[in-house]
Order: C-alpha cells, then sequence, then structure tokens
C-alpha cells in the first residue's frame, strides 16, 4: 500500500515536472522564436469561432438559474432588488471564468489531446522532428497562445450573457424593478470584480492548453492510449480549474480589493 | 560518418539493445536486418535522437549526439531524411504542402519555388500531379512514396528507411526497391535500411548488419550474409522457424 502510494506521487511529481518543462520551453519559444500566425489564426479560430454555441448556452442558462435562485432567496428577506448585484459579481469573478474554462477544457482540451496524441502514435510527431521542426514551436505554442488570447474574450461574452439573462428573468419572470436592479447590479459590481475574472480567464487558458498539449505528447499507444490522454487532459484541466480557482480568488481578491 | 559505440537502451525490464556498436561511411549503402521486434527500428530512431539510449554514444560526424537536447539536435537532423514505417504523413495536410513542408518551415524559397520543387520530387517518385490530395486517398505504396518525397526534397546526406516494404505487395514492395536504388544513385546519399525483406536487403545492401538477441550479431557484405553457414544467419535467410528443420534438411545449409 505504501509501495502504491509512494508510486502514485512519484507520477504525479514526474508528471507535473515534464508540465512544467514543456511550458518553459513555449515560453522560451514564444519569446525567442518567430510564430506562425497562420496556424496561430486557425487555432484562435477553432477555439474562439467554434466553442460559441458552448459558451453562449453555458453563461444564458447560468445568469437564469442563478437569478432565480436568488431571487427566491432574497424575496424573504426583501431584497429582491439586489438579486442581479449577486448575479453579476458571481458571474464576474467565478461563474464566468470556471465555468468558461470547464467547458472549454471539455471542447478545445479534449480535441489538442487526441489530436496530439493521435499525432504521436502515427509516428506524425517524430516526423515533423526529423523535419528539423522543434514541436513546441510547431503545435503547442499556436495552441496554447491562441486559449491565452481567446479565453479571455470567451468569459467576457459568458459573463456578459449571463448578466443580461439574469436581468431578463428577474424583470420579465420575477417581477423586479427594474430600475433599481441594475442601479444595485452596477452599484456593487467593481472593476476588480470583471479584472479578476478576466485574469482568471487567462490563466485557465494556459492550463487547458499546457496539460492538453502534454497528454497529447505523452501519449500512450495505440487507440487505448489516445483516449486515455484524452479523458486524463479533461480530467486534470478541470480539476486544476477548480483548484486553483479557489486559491485565485483569495490571491487576487486581496491583492485587487485593496487597491 | 554514424557511428555507434556500445548502444544499451532497454524499456522497462526489456532490455532492446545490449552494446551495439558498428560504423557507417560516407555513400555506404547498409541494410540491418533482424527479427520483427528485435529493436531495428529502435537503433534507427537513436541515430537521429529520436529516442535517448540508456548508455552509449552516437557520433554523427564526429559530434556526440545523445547529451544534445532537442532544439540542439535541430541542425543535425537536417542532414537526415527518414522514411518511416507508415509513412508518418501529416494527415491534415495536402500531399504538397506534406512535400514541401521543410522549406515552408524555414521561409527561405518562396512559393512557386517551392512547388516547383515539389512537382519534381513528386515525378521522381513516380506520382506527377497528385499534389492536392490528401493522404487518406492514397494507398500504403502511395503514402510511402509521399513520404519519400518529403523526406528526400531538401537533400540529405543520409536517409534512413524504416521498413521500406512492410505491408505491401510484392510487386510494390519491388517498385520501393527501385525507387531507394534510384535515390541513393542519384543524390549519391548514404542509404540505411532496416528491413526483414531479404530481397530488399540483397539489392540495397552493399553491407549488411544482423541484429539477433540485442547485439550486432553478424555484419558483411551482402554476398557474406546471404552464402554464411552460421545457423542462426541461415535460419533467417531461409526463414525456418523449427530449428529441428535445419538438421533435417542439410542440403539448405
Amino acid at each position: 500500500m505504501n509501495f502504491l502510494g509512494n508510486k502514485w506521487i512519484g507520477e504525479w511529481l514526474e508528471g507535473l515536472g515534464q508540465l512544467t518543462l514543456l511550458a518553459r520551453e513555449a515560453a522560451l519559444s514564444l519569446f525567442t522564436f518567430k510564430v506562425a500566425w497562420r496556424d496561430l489564426l486557425y487555432q484562435a479560430y477553432f477555439t474562439g469561432v467554434k466553442s460559441q454555441s458552448v459558451v453562449l448556452v453555458t453563461g444564458a442558462f447560468t445568469g437564469m438559474v442563478l437569478s432565480a435562485q436568488t431571487y427566491m432567496q432574497f424575496h424573504k428577506v426583501k431584497m429582491d432588488t439586489a438579486t442581479l448585484a449577486v448575479v453579476s459579481i458571481s458571474m464576474c469573478s467565478e461563474l464566468g471564468p470556471v465555468l468558461t474554462g470547464l467547458m472549454v477544457a471539455g471542447r478545445v482540451g479534449a480535441a489538442i489531446a487526441a489530436e496530439l496524441g493521435t499525432m504521436r502514435v502515427t509516428e506524425q510527431i517524430d516526423a515533423l522532428r526529423t523535419l528539423a521542426t522543434h514541436p513546441v514551436d510547431y503545435l503547442v505554442v499556436p495552441r496554447v497562445l491562441a486559449l491565452l488570447l481567446v479565453l479571455p474574450l470567451l468569459t467576457a461574452e459568458a459573463i456578459v450573457v449571463g448578466i443580461a439573462s439574469g436581468y431578463v428573468v428577474g424583470v420579465y419572470l420575477m417581477g423586479i424593478d427594474p430600475i433599481y436592479l441594475w442601479a444595485n447590479a452596477q452599484r456593487y459590481t467593481t472593476l476588480a470584480d470583471v479584472t479578476i475574472g478576466l485574469i482568471k480567464a487567462v490563466i485557465f487558458g494556459g492550463i487547458v492548453g499546457l496539460i492538453g498539449c502534454y497528454k497529447g505528447m505523452s501519449c500512450g499507444e495505440g487507440a487505448q492510449g489516445v483516449g486515455r490522454a484524452t479523458t486524463e487532459a479533461v480530467v486534470f484541466s478541470s480539476i486544476t480549474i477548480l483548484i486553483s480557482n479557489f486559491f485565485l480568488t483569495l490571491t487576487l481578491g486581496q491583492a485587487l480589493h485593496t487597491l | 560518418m554514424i557511428e555507434v559505440r556500445d548502444l544499451r537502451k532497454s524499456f522497462g525490464p526489456h532490455v532492446v539493445l545490449d552494446g551495439v556498436s558498428f560504423r557507417i561511411e560516407k555513400g555506404e549503402s547498409i541494410v540491418i536486418i533482424g527479427r520483427s521486434g528485435g529493436g531495428k527500428s529502435v537503433l534507427l530512431k537513436h541515430l537521429i535522437g529520436l529516442l535517448k539510449p540508456d548508455a552509449g554514444e552516437v557520433l554523427i560526424e564526429g559530434k556526440n549526439i545523445v547529451p544534445m537536447n532537442e532544439r540542439e539536435m535541430l541542425p543535425v537532423r537536417r542532414k537526415f531524411g527518414v522514411l518511416f514505417q507508415s509513412a508518418a504523413l501529416f494527415d491534415s495536410m495536402t500531399v504538397a504542402e506534406n512535400v514541401g513542408f521543410a522549406f515552408r518551415r524555414d521561409r527561405s524559397l518562396s512559393e512557386p519555388e517551392i512547388a516547383r520543387r515539389v512537382a519534381e520530387m513528386l515525378e521522381m517518385v513516380d506520382l506527377p500531379g497528385t499534389e492536392s490530395k490528401n493522404p487518406s486517398e492514397l494507398s500504403g505504396g502511395m503514402r510511402k512514396r509521399v513520404g519519400l518525397a518529403r523526406a528526400i526534397i531538401y537533400q540529405p546526406e543520409i536517409v534512413l528507411y524504416d521498413e521500406p516494404t512492410t505491408g505491401l505487395d510484392p510487386i510494390m514492395s519491388d517498385s520501393i526497391d527501385h525507387l531507394m536504388l534510384r535515390v541513393r544513385d542519384r543524390l549519391r546519399v548514404t542509404t540505411v535500411v532496416v528491413t526483414h525483406d531479404m530481397r530488399s536487403a540483397r539489392r540495397l545492401g552493399q553491407r549488411i548488419l544482423m541484429l539477433h538477441e540485442q547485439k550486432i550479431y553478424a555484419t558483411g557484405s551482402a554476398d557474406e550474409i546471404f552464402e554464411s553457414k552460421d545457423r542462426v544467419v541461415r535460419q533467417f535467410i531461409d526463414g525456418i522457424s523449427d530449428e529441428k528443420e535445419m538438421t533435417m534438411k542439410p542440403q539448405s545449409l
């Protein structure tokens, strides 16, 4: 049992080390070599434009349910008009970035791991290396960079849609006074909330991209290997997003609110 | 040109190479034979640093590539062209994009110039006019040809072939053999072929190395190997799985 535990921790630490090395290599490559703009554009299109429907639906329904639930609780204590303020703050600093991050991890992170994993098992990554091309320059950098740029945009979109649909539910379904509702939302949502959300989104973008690429490039043999890499990419990036979110809330919250 | 010194490699408890040493001179054409799963492809991958050995050295023109990192290795790999067992074409690209990949990456040539060279290479591998096809539309033999065109377009000094005729019908195998000879003679490259196809081995190999039980078991000119009286070599060349059969038919020795 002890041996098993040690082995598991050893593997986990090794993975973490490899991931750090990959991140370092990607950062190095980003600053010293030319980025292939065409590849970056394609990846941004695939990550951003093609994730629209998922992000819109997630943002809208989260905003709606949050608005309805908050109203039902707040109504008991006659705080109806504070409903949208709660929706707005939680969408901006927590739910917007986290849910967008999770959806993108499921859609894009999985796709990256599956694509690079397939390239690995069919020797395409080896072929790339023999053609004097560093796989990090050609495969990792455009994908990670695209996610770093696109995830904040998707998050902003989810926030806007979430607040808007929360407003619609509050005003038209629950019958809250629109003027007070909106005024309170504006009063309590600060620039810091929005900034925290967007900073988180950039970090989550990096997490999804790096873990997806790492899992794909270190994928095991055969179809089974690709399947495992894909699952692990989604599971690990989702868990990392959730855990890091807590610490980001603590640190960013302190840093930005005291400013 | 290539020198391997006491190379050792194991995957977990499974020892694949246990002290392999040999030299390949410039312009030579070498065939490495051995059982499937005997470490031939693993050996080949060590020559261009796709795998790192547990111990030993690989010298390319006098420089040991084993301690190099991936980025230091890139210029060394420029000297090599590799045809993979599965051809390993990039399946998200057309044939032309595959073949012209090396040029498009280093941006030293204009687009029309790349297109011209791609067409020339496809002509050389007997696949003219296939530029806009996707790899999925090609047969196994055609894929290998495209893979070869991609590997030789930038005029490497050494071409490595990983089981070039495996999985092809005898006629296609024959034409790939001819193609390898054509590449060797026209581009004057050093050729290293890993195969268990005895016909290919005989045609291409000026020198044959036989890998057996994790070591180089025999080495010699094609004639020496094919006329060898050694039991292990004989058994492999004649393709006999049952050792008793060899004693029953002494005339085959």
